[in-house]
């Protein structure tokens, strides 16, 4: 027992000291948060961007005035001659633009807009809709319709979805939300299952390769050498998974006070962001969709323990089969024709997951995919967002701690035989038969 | 020190070791002899314990051989090396307590043999820096660290310079007179002349030969000498193919050296020869003609009509 620990200690001290696992440590948070900073700081900045001054020439006579101001356009209605307001608008600051209402404009429906830069499209929009708006006042009027009454007519339909949970409460739904997290749980998971698996089968051909593997083993047994190296780099795995999560925290906190002085901001600027579609009045109902609270909806402690319980369950399943590869082979090179079988019941709910998973969270493949202890660390990490009945959690994580008790059994055996065979190819069909050697 | 009984291994399309019997006397330096594949590396993993026979026992030290016996073998494999991104002293250490030995314990028993090699400046390198001679010399001091009562070498020579193997092999004789009991895995037969008190040769998975050195050669001595002399005045070289002492098997003659070999016959000794002798030729040299460990090695591994073993019938 004292053993394994030094073994598990020099796997993970060796690797946490390696320059490589502070870079990404430190790399990783920086350049997630730095890309949803940038997200932020470009939406805030275009919202400044898109405010337009628009100068009006009307040889209509009645547009102008029904054109409003509001806070992404300032119009003055101007005087001077078109040449010279041309020449003002070459001159002059960031989204000028000059509106041209011809006479026959009720008819003709025609409109000239320049502007001083490319025109921008927000601008139009919004200049479209207003004008719209107007022409559709001018034919009601013709047609007798009081424009008042229509006005006061509201189809808008807002959809209160909850959900019944266990207890028969409803709970507000905020299904994009899970989606997202349930996406990115599901790479999360997936990436760091794959790239820890393959670190310990890079291990285990190092020992190998280097030869070292037979002086250890005539002190150690090779089950202690295999769970020592698989318990170390889990270590590392979990212990960058805390950093992220440290970090990430420190720097939103710090990032959320530098570039917003209040949550409004945020608020209104992400909003945008989401909502902003051409033209349609109708769409921006969703402008009210309140992010804070779809956020404060999301069970972050659930979410976090049950990432972590899946995540060690499935490292250790995967990794006991990585480094039964990695026994078998001399190289890495040699590696890929046992990799691709191993990684493949990974591969299959990660695929999916972007369709069949997220669409029907509770259907018979997605239930059948979390149970299933090769598959269910990805499959229930995407259900698990939209709620999942607890029985069901602690039942996939049980047969997944079954799974890789049976698979770290079955690896071992293939494991100590492997390591002591050099220079020698191994095939599917031998490995096997090193599965029924006595020891 | 080691009793080995009847070990029989077997693997799924051959048996790597069949009923394998083997004494290693306590303190006693033993050869462990044999052709590549002959089972030398299959024996000496089970006494490792890092594959277990599939039947037949090991003792050492008189008790059924057990995992705790472990901290008190040093094995040398033949494929062997180190963690090349490891540095040299954090290594040592490192295999030093796996075999048992405490933090601190190991440190001065590292830093002792170090000052005894003059390597004390390695601690901080790393492996990937150092000659494959020096990765050699590290692995030894690794081998040897936690004072083992029975260490096993294999091929312990390979890779070494010949100045280097000779301080290793004194350090190895050392260990030996201090009671260490060192079983010593190789092709190199002379060193095992120098070496070894004991032998045991391995053929086929089968054990061939075994015992004590100078018994297997003895039991190979022929009464073959080989005489050197210059003739006396006279100048005539005697006919020896009239004495019932010896027959002749071979003469060579220079302008003033005459060799000839000769077989002892009907009992007698070399005594009677040289009396018989000395009042014909000035008699330079009397050798006995021993057959090498490397002529008993090649004879019995070919084992064919085909041996270059000297029997001089």
């Amino acid at each position: 027992m004292n053993k394994i620990i030094l073994i598990i200690n020099r796997e993970y001290v060796s690797r946490v000291k390696k320059k490589s696992f502070l870079l990404v440590t430190f790399l990783v948070p920086m350049l997630f948060i730095g890309m949803y900073a940038a997200i932020f700081f470009l939406t805030k900045q275009s919202y400044e961007d898109t405010h337009a001054i628009v100068h009006i020439i009307d040889e209509e006579g009645s547009v102008s005035e029904q054109l409003k101001n509001n806070k992404n356009i300032t119009y003055s209605l101007s005087n001077t001659d078109l040449q010279e307001q041309i020449k003002n608008l070459k001159n002059g600051a960031k989204n000028t633009n000059l509106l041209i209402i011809p006479a026959d404009f009720y008819t003709a429906r025609k409109i000239e807009l320049l502007s001083s830069g490319k025109p921008n499209i927000g601008t139009q929009n919004e200049v479209r809709s207003q004008l719209r708006e107007i022409i559709r006042n001018e034919q009601y009027r013709k047609m007798g319709l009081n424009v008042d009454s229509i006005r006061h007519i509201d189809d808008n339909i807002q959809i209160a979805a909850k959900e019944i949970t266990e207890t028969g409460d409803a709970k507000d739904s905020h299904t994009e939300v899970a989606m997202g997290i349930a996406m990115g749980l599901c790479f999360l998971i997936y990436l760091s299952l794959v790239l820890f698996g393959t670190q310990v089968m890079r291990g285990v051909i190092e020992e190998k390769a280097n030869r070292i593997v037979e002086v250890v083993i005539s002190s150690v047994k090779p089950f202690q050498l295999m769970m020592g190296k698989i318990i170390g780099i889990g270590m590392v795995g979990i212990t960058q998974f805390i950093l992220w999560i440290f970090l990430s925290l420190i720097l939103i906190t710090i990032l959320s006070t530098a570039l917003f002085d209040n949550k409004e901001v945020a608020r209104e600027a992400m909003g945008r962001n989401m909502t902003e579609l051409p033209g349609e009045q109708a769409t921006t109902a969703n402008a009210d969709f309140d992010w804070v609270a779809a956020l404060d909806s999301v069970n972050f402690t659930e979410l976090t323990i049950c990432f972590f319980v899946f995540f060690l369950g499935g490292y250790l399943l995967y990794s006991a089969l990585f480094a039964a590869v990695g026994s078998a082979v001399d190289s890495e090179t040699e590696a890929g024709q046992f990799t691709m079988p191993i990684t493949m019941p990974l591969l299959i709910p990660y695929v999916l997951s972007f369709g069949v998973l997220v669409n029907d969270p509770h259907g018979s493949i997605a239930t059948w995919l979390s149970m299933i202890p090769f598959t269910s660390p990805v499959a229930m990490l995407v259900r698990i967002p939209f709620g999942v009945p607890t029985w069901q959690i602690v039942l996939s994580a049980a047969l997944l701690v079954g799974g890789f008790i049976v698979t770290t059994w079955f690896a071992a055996r293939i494991y100590r035989v492997g390591i002591l065979m050099y220079g020698k190819k191994a095939s599917l069909k031998e490995l096997l038969k090193w599965f029924s050697y006595k020891k | 020190m080691l009793d080995i009984r009847h070990i029989v291994k077997q693997y799924s399309h051959h048996r790597a070791l069949d009923d394998i019997s083997l004494h290693v006397p306590k303190g006693s330096i033993f050869g462990l002899l044999g052709p590549n594949g002959a089972g030398k590396t299959s024996l000496i993993r089970i006494i490792n314990q890092i594959t277990a026979p599939d039947s037949g026992e090991i003792y050492f030290d008189g008790q059924l051989l057990h995992p705790k016996h472990i901290e008190r073998i040093g094995y040398l494999p033949e494929e062997r090396g180190l963690y090349k991104k490891m540095k040299i002293g954090e290594q040592m250490l490192y295999l030093a307590q796996l075999k048992g030995l405490s933090k601190g314990d190991a440190t001065l028993r590292i830093r002792k043999w170090f000052e005894k090699l003059q390597i004390e400046n390695w601690w901080n390198k790393k492996v990937e820096d150092l000659s494959k001679g020096m990765q050699q010399k590290v692995q030894f001091v690794a081998t040897v660290v936690h004072e083992p009562d029975l260490i096993i070498l294999d091929e312990p020579f390979s890779g070494f310079d010949p100045v280097n193997a000779q301080v290793i092999q004194e350090e190895i004789l050392e260990l030996n007179r201090k009671g260490a009991t060192i079983i010593y895995s190789t092709h190199r037969m002379e060193s095992v002349e120098q070496l070894c008190d004991y032998i045991a040769l391995i053929n086929k998975a089968k054990k061939v030969l075994d015992g004590p050195v100078r018994e297997i050669k003895r039991s190979y001595q022929q009464q073959v000498y080989v005489i050197e002399f210059s003739v006396q005045h006279d100048g005539q070289v005697p006919n020896f193919s009239e004495t019932s002492l010896f027959d002749v098997i071979e003469e060579k003659t220079a302008i003033d050296n005459h060799e000839v070999t000769i077989r002892l016959k009907n009992d007698s000794t070399l005594n009677n020869i040289l009396l018989f002798l000395i009042n014909q030729v000035d008699i330079r040299q009397i050798r006995e003609v021993v057959p090498s460990m490397h002529d008993i090695f090649i004879d019995h591994v070919t084992e064919s009509s085909t041996s270059k073993f000297p029997h001089y019938e």
